[in-house]
């Protein structure tokens, strides 16, 4: 046990690595206030952590109270999504030295949804969303007895749209959905796109219907916002223009 | 353990800290987004007039762009510029079927176009029923009195008129 002082010691006298950021946090608490304010932390940290690393710090060794979302810590379960730098990405994925850490970094919940404290929102208007593209695989008739089989190419037809992580940087980063929350949202075609695009699913035309609505595809106007926030990188507003495409092509 | 549970109740932090509105049993409204889903909220719709809005925005756009660019280079570049528009420079276009169905073609794409556009922009940023539902009522009742007078320009304008 005498190892990690050793440990510390010897770091100390090695050039550290380490510099000194700021963190500009919006904090939000309704026990306190109904104003939500700017707060700044200064700490050390190296620059190749990311900016969940940073929260961390916070959390841990100077203020106990601030509350965000994070489960993996790896970038595949989406809880992380916020607003960093002005942008929409998961805290887990972005490294401190590619965002200008001379600057203040500053962190907010992501827009369009309620706040319920500091970073964390009510994600329920979006999974209402995605559960009404009916995210599932739907079909008729006897089951197989084996696997339902599918060529390379037609899971290739649909293969972007798999990586969603439902994290909502997306949806939460398209004005339309900013300025009226009726809108179904980036995520909810993309993975409508999922399963319309899938050859083994039988659905696709209800959910084309569903999409055909008037808060549906329709009211998207190819921002790019979605495609841009998106951290699996998937070609969201493709997807949405796809969707288009076989609505048209349905009826003409 | 109990003494010192009831000086924590006693020093509420309105005591110490003056007057605060929010605490734990009492906390802030927070925000709800723009327009929540709730039973209110009218149920999916069926058909697809969404969808020949949207193609309907596209087709006349590529449409608009021969006649209002031709327009604009007419009126006000070629042969002397604005200066030459004057009664009879227009009597003598209107003289010619052409003209006229060229100003009829683009007087209605382009005031369906733009009020379909501002029926978008009304969509999006009016925040209450209401004030959405007389926006665009003014928005038709100036969209369809502009293309009848127009339209009734074109077809009865008189050369002669003193
Ligand atoms: C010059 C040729 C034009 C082209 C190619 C064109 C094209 C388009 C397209 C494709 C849209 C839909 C945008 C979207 O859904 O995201 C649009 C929207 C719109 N257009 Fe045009 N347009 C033209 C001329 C006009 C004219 C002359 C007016 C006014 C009378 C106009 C007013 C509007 C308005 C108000 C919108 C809605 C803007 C929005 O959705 O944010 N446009 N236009
Ligand atoms: S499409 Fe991308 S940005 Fe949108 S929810 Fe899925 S993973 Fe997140
Ligand atoms: S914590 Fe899981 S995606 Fe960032």
């Amino acid at each position: 046990m005498a190892t990690p002082v050793l440990d510390k010691v010897e770091a100390e006298s090695a050039a550290s690595p380490y510099i000194t950021v700021t963190f500009r946090i919006r904090r939000f608490n309704p026990e306190i206030s109904d104003e939500a304010i700017w707060e700044d932390f200064r700490i050390d940290i190296d620059p190749k952590e990311r900016v969940l690393d940073g929260l961390h710090k916070i959390k841990w060794d100077l203020d106990g109270s601030l509350t965000f979302r994070r489960s993996c810590a790896h970038g595949i379960c989406g809880s992380d999504a916020m607003r960093i730098n002005g942008k929409n990405r998961l805290a887990c994925k972005t490294l401190i030295k590619d965002i200008n850490p001379e600057k203040p970094i500053t962190v907010e919940p992501i827009k369009g949804l309620t706040v319920l404290k500091d970073l964390v929102v009510d994600m329920e208007p979006f999974f209402q969303a995605y559960r009404d593209v009916m995210p599932f695989l739907i079909t008729e008739g006897n089951e197989p007895t084996r696997e339902r089989l599918q060529s390379p190419e037609d899971r290739e037809r649909f293969d972007d749209t798999t990586k969603c992580i439902l994290c909502a940087a997306c949806t939460s980063s398209c004005p339309v959905f900013w300025n009226d929350g009726q809108y179904f949202g980036p995520a909810a075609i993309v993975n409508a796109h999922r399963f319309i695009f899938d050859s083994r699913d039988e659905a696709g035309e209800q959910r084309l219907e569903i999409l055909n609505d008037r808060d549906g595809v329709w009211r998207c106007r190819t921002t790019f916002n979605c495609t841009d926030a998106c951290p699996r990188g998937i070609e969201v507003t493709k997807a949405i223009q796809e969707v288009k495409r076989a609505l048209i092509t349905r009826r003409f | 353990m109990s003494l010192n549970k009831e000086a924590t109740d006693a020093t509420a932090i309105g005591d110490v800290e003056g007057v605060t509105l929010y605490d734990v049993d009492h906390p802030a409204p927070v925000i709800e987004a723009p327009r929540k889903r709730t039973k209110k909220t009218p149920k999916a719709t069926r058909g697809n007039f969404e969808m020949y809005g949207w193609l309907f925005m596209r087709l006349s756009g590529i449409v608009l762009v021969v006649l209002v660019l031709g327009h604009l280079l007419i009126q006000l570049v070629l042969d002397g510029g604005v200066s030459k528009i004057g009664f009879a420079f227009v009597a003598g276009r209107w003289a010619s079927p052409f003209w006229q169905a060229w100003d009829l073609i683009m007087l209605w794409l382009a005031m369906l176009h733009g009020a379909n556009g501002l029926r978008t922009i009304i969509n999006d940023y009016a925040e209450r029923d209401n004030t959405r539902f007389w926006l665009k009522m003014l928005l038709y009742t100036a969209t369809v009195f502009t293309v009848l007078l127009g339209t009734l320009v074109i077809f009865t304008f008189d050369p002669n008129i003193r």
